[in-house]
């Protein structure tokens, strides 16, 4: 990404602190400004737009089934008559919410687990990132739906099933930043001073990773609310009447031999739009937090 | 170069171990456990003991683990629930196909993706650079699933030129002579990992665009042309071996979504098929192969990359 690379010190002659810089050197940067301007224009419409324009999602209705766009139904309606533009509200309010629970959760199991086996570092590391290796090396679509065949979930469960698949790659993000961290001068000191392990990892290397933790919990969140779209989409989330986008898609794919477009776009864009957006706000914070890392 | 390869095979080996622990843990996850999944669901419970028993189910889990292991080695992975047929056969006809589809599509990718990241690096910061960035940040932020019905919608409904289902043939030459039916499926598999790939192909050519020997080929008087083909490529092209590596557990992914949506009769749409069915013993063969797929896969590159970059031996 292109980073607004001009000094900070150079622009505040009073300098500023340190929340004030990050903030400052995100709203330079014009796509992530644009990012956090679509999600939060994703967010008003999926959690406020109902208000506007209230509709049924539970009951079908089948007398308006099939309805291309237009009248009462700006978006037109599904094949069991739900009115599309509520149901993308309705749907949209599942992904996000999963999408951004099971995102910060795994994050912070990954963030402990990776600066627990940072820190501690020889065979205790060595054997807990083969652990993350092995998971790695199952491609990730196939865990989920494997663990989604054994348990059906609900909003909760969706939540668990992702966060238990998704924290591996934060994991052995974080463990690298501890791994470079617990060999500094003031964790020396602070062990002469007969600091135990749990306050290196919660009081030094966390806080000193925190950069890198946010940088990547807004990819994990990108990346959830694509597990869930994908989860939806093979047919193996939360059951009916509840929907979110990747179910809607998965429902239209059958009427797309009749050229019922409608049922496509409107999710599609919606799941494209909140992962881009994700995406640069990411791509903003690590500027502005100035870390350098890959993106996996 | 023998101390990296037995080092590298030995971390391999680990990480195989580890991938049945966990296919084995998710087996034991199963309601009722393994007995249910090969008796199947109307066992009665004197019938599951009886079973548990003769098995060796009653024993001890790390017992267990090493006989599970046992099996795994002399290629038992269980019987289908539903298809009356040996995992490790439904696998045997599956897997070349998916392989063909995947292969096919990381092709693609490759002979795509790296002119359009020659060219973004060639012309950096121009109109095109911007517009191939653009493209491929949208890439990544669109599912492909999305994508799929999207090409379906635009050139198999309104244009009608390329058919909505994959080749259904059995043989993999009965698949080829299909070709117009591959079109879409190939083609969605590969848009994904062809905006990775042209990203990584920009960075890598821009990086050794800044490097001396090419200043000296240019101080030379070589031609652009033969400064990229001689110098550029050949230096940056290498780490792309190690890329596909890291990318076979999405490819692995994006076969499932792709089988699955074409109706493309590889192991992805058998995978999908065995979860609608809960079909536990295909799901969990299918997890295996594709974990040590990709163990086996990453390291082949890894392998290969040493082959051609003596400077990675004396690193690792």
């Amino acid at each position: 990404m292109t980073a607004t690379d001009a000094p900070v010190s150079e622009t505040a002659p009073a300098t500023p602190g340190p929340a004030r810089r990050t903030l400052a050197v995100f709203t330079r940067n014009k796509l992530a400004l644009t990012g956090a301007l679509v999600l939060l224009g994703l967010l008003t419409f999926c959690f406020l737009g109902p208000l506007i324009h209230p509709t049924d999602q539970i009951h079908t209705d089948l007398s308006q089934a099939g309805l291309a766009p237009g009248g009462n139904h700006p978006l037109g309606t599904t094949d069991l008559g739900y009115d599309l533009l509520g149901r993308l509200m309705y749907g949209g309010r599942t992904s996000l919410e999963v999408g951004l629970a099971a995102g910060l959760l795994a994050t912070l199991l990954g963030t402990v687990y990776g600066a627990v086996a940072g820190y501690l570092g020889g065979w205790a590391d060595a054997a807990m990132m083969r652990i993350t290796d092995a998971a790695l090396a199952i491609p990730a679509l196939f865990l989920l739906v494997v663990v989604a065949a054994i348990v059906t979930p609900s909003k909760p469960v969706l939540i668990l099933i992702i966060a238990s698949v998704a924290w591996l790659s934060p994991a052995r993000l974080i463990r690298g930043e501890a791994l470079a961290l617990r060999s500094r001068d003031y964790l020396h000191a602070m062990r002469l001073m007969g600091g135990g392990g749990s306050r290196a990892v919660f009081r030094h290397i966390l806080p000193n990773a925190i950069g890198t933790v946010i940088v990547n919990a807004t990819f994990q969140i990108a990346d959830a609310i694509l597990y869930v779209a994908y989860l939806s989409f093979l047919g193996l989330s939360i059951p009916p009447p509840a929907a979110d986008w990747g179910s809607m898609l998965s429902a239209g794919i059958t009427y797309t031999q009749v050229g019922h477009w409608w049922l496509i776009f409107p999710p599609g864009i919606a799941i494209v739009l909140v992962v881009a957006a994700f995406n640069f706000i990411g791509d903003g914070l690590r500027d502005a937090f100035d870390v350098r890392l890959e993106k996996s | 170069m023998i101390r990296f390869l037995t080092k590298r095979i030995a971390q391999a080996a680990t990480v195989l171990l580890l991938v049945s622990v966990i296919v084995f843990v998710l087996l034991h996850m199963l309601p009722g456990g393994p007995a249910r999944a090969i008796l199947g669901v109307q066992a009665t419970p004197e019938a599951i003991a009886h079973f548990n028993h003769q098995q060796g189910y009653d024993r001890s889990l790390p017992q267990q683990y090493v006989m599970y292991l046992g099996r795994l080695l002399s290629g038992d992975l269980g019987e289908s629930y539903k298809l009356n047929q040996t995992v490790a056969s439904l696998l045997g006809e599956r897997l070349p196909k998916t392989a063909l589809l995947a292969g096919l599509a990381l092709t693609l990718a490759a002979l795509l993706a790296v002119p359009l990241g020659i060219l973004q690096a060639v012309r950096r910061g121009k109109a095109a650079d911007y517009l191939l960035t653009g493209a491929a940040f949208l890439a990544y932020a669109t599912p492909v699933f999305f994508l799929g019905l999207v090409l379906i919608l635009v050139f198999s409904q309104q244009l009608q030129l390329l058919p909505a289902e994959a080749p259904q043939a059995d043989t993999l030459g009965g698949i080829l002579t299909d070709l117009p039916a591959l079109v879409l499926p190939v083609v969605t598999a590969a848009l994904g990992i062809i905006a990775a790939f042209s990203r990584y192909t920009r960075s890598a050519v821009l990086d050794n665009l800044s490097e001396e020997y090419v200043r000296t080929a240019r101080a030379k008087g070589q031609s652009n042309a033969r400064i990229m083909a001689r110098h550029v490529l050949r230096n940056a092209l290498i780490p792309l071996a190690t890329l596909l590596g890291l990318h076979l557990p999405t490819l692995f992914s994006g076969t499932l979504v792709v089988e699955s949506m074409f109706n493309y009769p590889g192991m992805g749409l058998l995978f999908w098929n065995a979860a609608q069915g809960s079909d536990f013993p295909v799901l969990l063969g299918v997890t295996l192969v594709a974990g040590v797929a990709t163990v086996l896969g990453s390291l082949l590159t890894d392998i290969a990359y040493a082959v051609l970059d003596p400077r990675i031996r004396s690193v690792t």
